[in-house]
């Protein structure tokens, strides 16, 4: 067995975090596009209640979101493949524990992605605050 | 697991086996002896001071069942009075107080509690463990839960309950309602949710820390990741309700113009605050529950569930999403569109994971031969409500089709569908299944068919004419209509529906309460499941677990061979209490390596005490009694304090926990379970401040002029130097820290009592701000914000300095010293959040006037 392997399934090394990174990113943007288009309605939008840049605003969000999603997602990938590229992570090793970590990223990724497009379609619909 | 991969180990992984040998029977027996009397219950009227999970979770669960009653009661009244047109069975006012108890019980006195009731009764057992980390807790929780139900169900009975719907609309619930109902829901439920977030604590560090060893956070039951995502989202979605009570309870006590708009407030604020934590609460009661059935359909498709990982995303997915959902309940405020948009495509993207996971039952009912039971039954019939409430539910989500259906009887079916569906049935499996546990007998098979099938009837009757009711435009929360609206007759099949459904109910009821002495006790393990809990001995013997098993395997009653008799006989951990002290075994996070040989506290009043005293507050208050009020809060503190300075301490610095480990009983820092609990406490209560902060950027949107010109204060220099004193004092403690684990005394000393002033320096400072620049929070909303964000901060600050001081006394006493030094570290750690919330406060008060 190679030491940087072991290292990699240290549980030393190891964390939840990654999981909810996908998820935190989806509510960041989600949150980011709300209070972008409430502001904006509220404060500056004219009496035509045009969404100006609101909308621009929106497909840089949601660039931004998506790389991140992807990587976090790539980052999954990597461990899902881990070693074997086996789809068991039933059994009681580190190396199936990460895989299954790394897989469930991934599907959160996955997820996370759907869902951020979701949103992001709100603004791609539509024109106006109204 | 036979077929491991010999590669993989490294030293430290490799799997503990249990002793080869049975121990004598003579050292059994003496373990067994020991085990006994260490965890026996308390007989008598002292059985009220157990804290034991077994009987703390079992009040609990029929404590929350007793409101389910009587909420259901309720609503046989009210479908009485609707079974035809013009009736005057009820009047308008009772109708109002009826619907609102009966919506606000079930919310909060039954579909929450339940999880942390079932939770409190069942986790330690699926995780192998003797007790939850806190157990005194749990107790408390159970107490405050009693204290503040019967309150509100008391109401009703004088005619003072609340009347404004489970939500509290203001100004409904603040101008037009000036009776003590709202103020009895305010503080009432704040106290509940208080105890909430204690439950909340204790299942998170449950879950993650108190798992037996070798149980891997892949091979943990989903009823556990499903508990851990709940409790989770409890810390985010509690307090801003928190935050939203305090404000509009400050409205009706003391004016200060949150939600009137003649003093600049808004009540569109209120719905945000409410929103924001019911959703997501929607989903805090029916994961738990969808969680039972996560248990259930594994054992009776005899096989392991389809799509671990899936169900994994699914819990995790739905917990994060449901925050992006609020608005869908405020479709029809006003909100601009594209705000609208936003929130129906999340609501939308909900039903994917929601989806995934009934996906993976179907599929495990498949791919395995299942067996018919009543607990499978309840299974699939709460699969079938749940989807029809869920297709509903998509069509809600959709802002055009929610303008037309919007508070009427189409979404009082569809929240039945999804609660029914999502949380009374899972609940009923549950109990079918579970009952074996409880008190070693089995619930009977004929009743439970029966009861099915009433219930099952019963329900679709009494809820699936609403969809067209509401369609046909009757809008729900009143008391009466006319006739010939084309609402008659599907009202009166609802009511014949409701008593149908209220007749299985009761089928279930007399199941359950039936005595049942004369039956024999069930097998252990009845079901022949996998999870660990079915370890248990029929009837339970009060210690839980007789050895903590060492985990190879997601159902280790199915892989793990002999399993049950090396449990039995003591050859895994903890077989013994030698010191007669309840022990449970603390292991990592990842991968559940044994970490900590933790001592539990026994059977005591003091949680009754603190509820009790704790409640008075909240009690007397809803009088504004404010005296007693506050008596009874000093009294709580003391209370509270006496609790903590009593705690255990251990006699011993290792332990031998048997198999060759020996175990530290004692860490501090965040290898504690308390800095977990305080930590994770910490972050529901920055989530209120939030909420408040959210509160000040909300009004900013919603006027012109928002700090009104001229900037009326609180002005830069007494807040700076606040920020400044606080900010001295959180860095004098966390010094405290270094001095205390150096052992040196003096400056330890020294630095905490420096800190202790300089944080009373800080809040006077604070306050000194809006009080010199006279803000007077009665006339406008921009003053009201200001001191709510200042009162929020002292407070913190005084608490924080009351740490302080017990820590200083605390070394004094000889209780702290260099090596036990949790107190001072769990401290540190709230002066870190009390920092935070200071300076966001600051840069709030004192910085955004001059950005704005």
């Amino acid at each position: 067995m190679q030491p940087r392997e072991v290292k990699e399934t240290h549980e030393k090394n190891q964390s939840l975090w990654l999981l909810i990174i996908s998820p935190t990113i989806w509510a960041m943007h989600f949150l980011a596009c709300y209070l972008t288009a409430a502001i904006w309605c509220a404060k500056y939008s004219g009496p035509d209640r045009s969404l100006g840049i609101v909308r621009e605003a929106v497909a840089v969000y949601t660039v931004i979101a998506l790389v991140g999603i992807f990587l976090t997602g790539f980052l999954g990938v990597r461990r899902h493949r881990f070693q074997h590229p086996t789809i068991s992570q039933e059994r009681d090793t580190p190396e199936d524990r990460h895989r299954l970590l790394g897989f469930a990223t991934v599907l959160l990724s996955g997820l996370s992605a759907i869902a951020t497009l979701f949103v992001a379609l709100a603004a791609y619909f539509i024109e106006k605050c109204d | 697991m036979s077929d491991k991969n010999p590669t993989s180990q490294d030293e430290s992984m490799a799997d503990v086996e249990p002793l080869a040998h049975t121990p004598s029977i003579t050292l059994r027996r003496a373990q067994e002896e020991r085990l006994l009397q260490t965890w026996q219950t308390p007989s008598g009227w002292r059985y009220w001071s157990s804290v034991n999970n077994s009987d703390v979770g079992l009040w609990y669960t029929g404590m929350a069942f007793v409101f389910f009653l009587f909420a259901g009661v309720l609503a046989l009244l009210m479908r009485i009075q609707l079974a035809v047109p013009n009736n005057t069975f009820l009047s308008a006012e009772f109708y109002n107080q009826a619907f609102t108890v009966h919506g606000s019980v079930m919310m909060f006195l039954f579909a929450l509690p339940i999880f942390e009731a079932i939770a409190i009764l069942l986790l330690p057992q699926m995780l192998g463990a003797r007790d939850l980390p806190f157990p005194r807790l749990s107790a408390f929780g159970f107490w405050c839960f009693l204290l503040g139900g019967v309150f509100l169900c008391g109401s009703i009975f004088f005619n003072a309950a609340p009347s404004g719907g489970w939500f509290m609309y203001p100004p409904l619930t603040s101008k037009y309602q000036t009776g003590i109902g709202a103020d009895i829901w305010l503080l009432g439920f704040s106290f509940i949710e208080v105890a909430a977030i204690a439950a909340a604590v204790e299942m998170i560090v449950g879950t993650l820390k108190c798992r037996p060893p070798g149980m891997r956070i892949s091979l943990m039951p989903l009823y556990a990741w499903y508990v851990l995502v709940a409790a989770a989202m409890i810390l985010f979605a509690f307090p801003p309700l928190i935050a939203g009570s305090m404000l509009l309870e400050i409205e009706r006590a003391f004016g200060w113009p949150f939600f009137r708009p003649a003093g600049g407030g808004d009540p569109l604020l209120w719905q945000h605050l409410f929103w924001l934590f019911g959703h997501p609460e929607v989903y805090i009661v029916f994961l738990p529950s969808v969680a039972l059935i996560a248990m259930i359909v594994p054992t009776f498709a005899r096989a392991p569930i389809v799509g671990y990982t899936w169900v994994v995303l699914a819990a995790i997915g739905t917990g994060f999403l449901s925050f992006g959902l609020w608005v869908h309940h405020m479709f029809t405020t006003g909100l601009p569109g594209i705000s609208l948009g936003f929130f129906s495509s999340a609501s939308e993207a909900v039903a994917i994971p929601t989806g995934i996971q009934i996906f993976c039952f179907i599929a495990t009912v498949a791919a395995g031969r299942v067996t018919r039971s009543v607990p499978m039954l309840f299974a699939l019939g709460s699969m079938m409500i749940f989807v029809l409430g869920g297709l509903t539910g998509v069509m809600v989500a959709i802002a055009t089709f929610d303008f037309q259906a919007h508070d009427t009887y189409f979404v009082v079916a569809h929240l039945h569908y999804v609660m029914v569906g999502g949380v009374i049935f899972p609940m009923i499996a549950g109990i079918y299944y579970f009952f074996p546990l409880v008190n070693g007998k089995r619930l009977s098979d004929k009743l439970g068919y029966i009861a099915f099938w009433i219930t099952f009837i019963g329900f679709n009757i009494t809820f699936m004419p609403m969809h067209f009711t509401g369609l046909r435009g009757m809008p729900r929360r009143v008391f009466t209509y006319p006739a010939k609206m084309g609402f008659d007759t599907l009202n009166f099949i609802s009511t014949i529906g409701a008593f149908i459904l209220g007749a299985g109910i009761a089928v279930i009821l007399w199941d359950l309460v039936r005595p049942k002495r004369k039956e024999p006790y069930s097998d252990r393990n009845p079901w022949n499941a996998g999870t660990l809990e079915w370890l248990q001995e029929m009837p339970g013997k009060p210690w839980g677990i007789r050895s903590i098993p060492e985990i190879d395997s997601r159902y280790p009653l199915w892989d793990q061979p002999n399993l049950l008799r090396d449990v039995d006989e003591g050859r895994f951990y903890l077989p013994d209490a030698e010191e007669l002290q309840r022990e449970t075994i603390v292991t990592s996070v990842i991968d559940a390596k044994p970490q900590q040989c933790l001592r539990l506290p026994g059977s005591s009043f003091i949680t009754l005490y603190a509820a009790f005293t704790l409640g008075g507050f909240f009690i007397f208050g809803t009088y504004h009694w404010w005296g007693l009020a506050m008596i009874s809060l000093a009294l709580a503190v003391g209370i509270i304090s006496y609790w903590l300075w009593t705690g255990p301490i251990s006699e011993k610095v290792e332990k031998d926990v048997g198999l060759g480990l020996t175990l530290p009983t004692y860490l501090s820092g965040s290898a504690s379970i308390t800095w977990w609990a305080m930590c994770i406490t910490m972050l529901a209560d920055l989530t209120a401040f939030i909420s408040l902060v959210f509160g000040y950027f909300f009004y900013w949107t919603i006027h012109d002029d928002f700090p009104p010109q001229p900037s009326p204060g609180p002005g830069l220099m007494w807040p700076l130097t606040a920020c400044a004193l606080l900010l001295g004092a959180w860095g004098l403690t966390v010094l405290s820290v270094r001095w205390n684990n150096h052992n040196q005394s003096h400056a330890f000393y020294f630095g905490l009592a420096a800190a202790f002033l300089l944080g009373l320096g800080g809040g006077a400072a604070l306050i000194a701000g809006p009080w010199l620049t006279g803000l007077n929070p009665q006339e406008h909303v921009y003053p009201a914000t200001v001191w709510i964000l200042v009162l929020w901060t002292v407070i913190h600050v005084l608490v924080g300095m009351y740490m302080q001081l017990y820590c200083i006394a605390r070394r004094l006493a000889g209780r702290m010293t260099a090596r036990y030094n949790g107190d001072i570290t769990n401290v540190a750690l709230y002066w870190h959040f009390t920092a935070l919330t200071s300076f966001i406060t600051v840069a709030v008060i004192a910085g955004f006037p001059l950005v704005a």
